[in-house]
């Protein structure tokens, strides 16, 4: 079970973090640029979905699969939005309580609680850093390999 | 949704992308983002009632209530269909741009709380895009077998122009049939 990589974003599109563990391909732009054609895929695809949907609906897009890979997104009430690339076999309903733990456990207690953290800026802090890392890598998901 | 309301209304609404939408006061199942449809039996063009009076003044007027108004989703018109369509092919481009890894296709499975969405692109790039429901198996096959569809009764057929709408009755007869499988016994 491969992790890929993680971006974080606030409500007003800004990447607040990133993190990659394995990557084998990359894109030719800048990790911003990147960011924002991320973000902007992300936004269409939850109109899209919207619109699309057979009735009304609470959470929305959820993920989406190609055949290299499984995008898994995540969005909090306050409109943060976790995206996590992962390998196509992993169980979805684990690592969305993967996703809302990182919430939970790591950015409310190490970024939201941070005098450091500004909000709308890149979180900066080593020891969040470390912290997800850790708790991403002590998940179950990250053990099946 | 349909409901008698009475004078002054507490439901918001506005006028959005040609429809008269709620824009305030849910309750007993309106909700926000629903259109109205139709007031007293009579359905709405736009923003105006058959007889031309425009929906917003005869709201106002006191004398008008008490008043039936149905709300519901918007129905979606086969021009937003198209485009809808359309939306899905950068967005599948897009998902091999951003991938972490080498060899990525486009996006063949979207998941979200209501509906799942399959797609399948043939080597000469036709797409074929199936909405089911979460539970629903055998997508795949059935992707294969609207492939074999399409190129039995739209491309062998001699009436039909490239690039254009299928119109084609046996290919509609064929799909219905392999729908309705698919739906009982959950494969092909």
């Amino acid at each position: 079970m491969t992790i890929h990589n993680l971006y974080i974003f606030d409500r007003h599109g800004n990447l607040l973090f990133y993190h990659e563990w394995v990557r084998r391909k990359h894109t030719s732009m800048s990790k911003e640029e990147e960011a924002k054609l991320l973000y902007g895929m992300i936004f269409s695809l939850k109109s899209f979905v919207n619109r699309l949907s057979p009735t009304v609906s609470k959470e929305g897009f959820l993920s989406y699969k190609t055949s290299a890979y499984r995008l898994n997104f995540f969005e909090t009430v306050s409109k943060l939005k976790l995206i996590l690339n992962t390998d196509t076999e992993t169980s979805q309903s684990e690592i969305r309580e993967l996703l809302s733990g990182i919430y939970r456990d790591i950015y409310v207690e190490y970024a939201v609680k941070s005098p450091m953290v500004v909000p709308g800026e890149m979180i900066t802090s080593n020891l969040f850093r470390t912290k997800l890392v850790q708790y991403v890598q002590s998940s179950h998901i990250y053990k099946a390999n | 949704h349909e409901k008698t309301y009475s004078y002054p209304l507490d439901i918001k609404l506005k006028f959005e992308n040609k429809r008269v939408t709620v824009a305030f006061g849910e309750r007993d199942g309106v909700c926000i983002g629903h259109v109205l449809l139709a007031v007293n039996g009579q359905p709405l063009s736009y923003d105006k009632l058959p007889d031309g009076r425009n929906v917003f003044d005869f709201l106002e007027e006191r004398e008008n209530f008490p008043v039936n108004l149905k709300f519901g989703r918007a129905k979606i018109t086969t021009n937003e269909k198209i485009v809808l369509a359309s939306m899905f092919y950068p967005l599948y481009a897009l998902a091999v741009q951003l991938s972490p890894d080498q060899g990525s296709s486009g996006i063949l499975e979207l998941v979200t709380d209501t509906f799942k969405l399959n797609s399948s692109q043939t080597l000469t790039g036709v797409k074929f895009i199936v909405v089911a429901d979460l539970k629903q198996s055998g997508i795949d096959q059935l992707l294969e077998k609207i492939y074999e569809l399409y190129a039995d009764y739209a491309l062998k057929n001699p009436f039909y122009s490239l690039e254009m709408p299928i119109r084609a009755d046996l290919f509609e007869q064929n799909l219905q049939v392999a729908i309705d499988q698919i739906e009982k016994t959950g494969f092909i």
